[in-house]
């Protein structure tokens, strides 16, 4: 049985106008234990409401979101978040501090949290930079910072919203490949939120191309067949899978605009 | 250890500091006040001595000079503890009732609503209308003083605070909710910390406020304090004491207004430039 599965899942936002808006609707997913899956698709076509759901921190307004055959009624720390922009740091914290938050919230004891939260530290990359507190720390270190605090908890899922979008080029391909490693090493499962396609082939066993929005699904799942060395641009197999995710994407984006257009038509 | 960091910061500021003439230190450490408040009283000076030239604008030698001999003879002190027991006692129980109440509204809506014609009736109603009341409610002694400060206080701090716990990014609690915060720790450990800058800025400003407020009371009704000194030296036509108990003011409020700033920022300047 898949660790998480979302069947008939919609969502629909009441506006502060007071009319609603169907982001999402009939939306299905199997998420296997182990697995790194990525969710692809353009912004705004509802990707973070997909994983505030799963996260639990809104309930979805049909369908059903299960973990382990249970149904998702709140946060736990059985799913650690790691968000788009680093709004979630915590200010009066330092780098150490707040890796350990979740331990320390949860009881375990000082001496030990505080080896567990440098172990992560480090993992991320971030040795000696413990004392720092968020505003001392780049774009990139935060969103290490995040990574290392939800590892550290060791959830049994990682849901991760853009985790790198704000990153430059350089430092995205050295935290992919670290996420790569870690994910191997930990064997958790991954939620992965991007919508970069690169991004996706690079990291991915699956890829669930959601479609535009309003009322978006999932168009459709490309397997990435992939061994680790062949996950470069310049491998053929790699640009097979890059082209069909792409052609995908290009139709949703096609579909989108045709939209915009019709609308803006109506509005004149 | 986030302690040791913050002292060591200040050591930093305090060296770069030093009296020199370098303009970059003048500005960030304490040669601009002190040349600041040289120029302050030489312009006073020489406005007193060559442009007025009257017995009713006494130059700061003279205002000096009296305040010697005022604080010689206890009475100048006396009326500046007598004042500043009062803000103090006021602004410390307004601000012990006003930030739970304020961490309330900001957290809870239906308790925000609750208290939301109170705090918007009242707060148009400035410290200063309820004098009257006041007196006649406590009389002129201690009691009718505090309860304005209180008063003045306890608005400010919980708009302040209900604002700060209205301005925590959403993300900040639902991250410590998936690592498994209770709500009481998202409480404690999140919205607390995180709303101490507006708390303390809300305070700040209360503080301010109290100051017009208690002069105000003490000018109306009292027996003592810096607005009463105030009252009788217009009365007696004692110019130099007026000026005394106006410069009083002045240095007592900008001393607690220092006090107030580096408690901002020693606890809190780091991640929040609210200061
Ligand atoms: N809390 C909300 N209230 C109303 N509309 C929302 C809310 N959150 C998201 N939406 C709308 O739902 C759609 C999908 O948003 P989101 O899931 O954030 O997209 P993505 O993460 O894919 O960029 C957008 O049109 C957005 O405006
Ligand atoms: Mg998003």
């Amino acid at each position: 049985m898949a660790l998480v599965s979302l069947r008939n899942v919609g969502k629909t936002y009441r506006s502060l106008q007071g009319d609603d808006y169907v982001a999402v609707e009939d939306f299905n997913i199997e998420i296997e234990a182990g697995e790194f899956f990525c969710l692809l698709g353009t912004s705004g076509c509802g990707k973070t409401t997909v994983l505030t759901m799963l996260a639990g921190f809104e309930q979805p307004t049909t369908g059903r979101i299960e973990i382990d055959g249970r149904i998702i009624e709140a946060p736990g720390a059985d799913r650690g978040v790691v968000f788009q922009g680093d709004d979630s740091l915590y200010e009066w914290l330092t780098a150490v501090e707040n890796i350990e938050f979740g331990l320390r919230m949860r009881g375990i004891e000082r001496k030990e949290r505080r080896d567990r939260a440098l172990h992560y530290l480090e993992l991320v990359g971030l040795k000696g930079q413990e004392n720092k507190h968020p505003s001392e720390l780049s774009g990139g270190m935060k969103q290490r910072i995040q990574i290392a605090r939800v590892l550290a908890n060791e959830p049994r899922m990682l849901l991760m919203d853009e985790p790198f979008a704000a990153l430059d080029a350089q430092t995205r391909l050295s935290m992919q490949s670290e996420l790569l490693k870690i994910q191997a090493s930990t064997n958790k499962s991954v939620l992965f939120i991007t919508h970069d396609i690169d991004e996706a082939v690079t990291l991915a066993d699956r890829i669930g191309v959601m479609r535009a929005g309003p009322a978006s699904s999932i168009k459709g799942i490309v397997d990435v067949d992939l061994a680790q060395d062949e996950r470069e641009r310049t491998n053929d197999r790699f640009l097979d899978i890059y082209k069909t995710v792409y052609g995908m994407i290009r139709e949703e984006v096609g579909i989108a605009m045709s939209r915009q257009e019709k609308a803006a038509g109506q509005g004149a | 250890m986030s302690k040791a960091i913050s002292l060591r910061r200040q050591g930093t500021v305090k060296s770069a500091g030093a009296p020199g003439w370098n303009p970059l230190s003048i500005s960030r450490g304490y040669g601009g006040y002190l040349i600041g408040f040289a120029s302050l009283f030489v312009i006073w000076h020489l406005a007193a001595v060559y442009l007025v030239g009257s017995a009713l604008f006494p130059p700061p030698g003279q205002v000096l000079a009296k305040a010697g001999v005022l604080i010689w003879s206890g009475v100048l002190l006396e009326h500046i503890a007598v004042s500043l027991r009062r803000i103090l006692i006021g602004f410390f129980l307004g601000s012990l009732a006003g930030i739970p109440i304020g961490l309330a509204m900001g957290s809870f809506p239906a308790v925000r609503k609750i208290l939301e014609p109170y705090t918007e009736f009242f707060r148009f109603i400035p410290a200063v209308a309820m004098i009257t009341v006041a007196v006649i409610w406590f009389g002129i002694g201690e009691e009718s003083k505090i309860f304005l400060i209180i008063y003045t206080t306890i608005f400010i701090v919980i708009l302040n605070t209900a604002a700060g716990v209205g301005a925590i990014a959403k993300n900040k609690t639902r991250a410590a909710r998936s690592l498994g915060a209770s709500s009481f720790q998202v409480f404690r450990y999140v919205a607390l910390p995180a709303t101490v800058p507006y708390i303390l800025t809300g305070m700040r400003l209360a503080m301010a406020n109290s100051f017009v407020t208690i002069v105000a009371a003490e000018l109306v009704a009292a027996n003592e304090g810096l607005g009463k000194m105030l009252w009788d030296s217009r009365l007696y036509m004692l110019v130099d004491d007026i000026f005394v108990a106006l410069v009083s003011l002045g240095l007592l409020g900008f001393v607690i207004d220092r006090l107030f700033r580096w408690a901002i920022f020693a606890f809190a300047g780091r991640y929040s430039p609210v200061a």
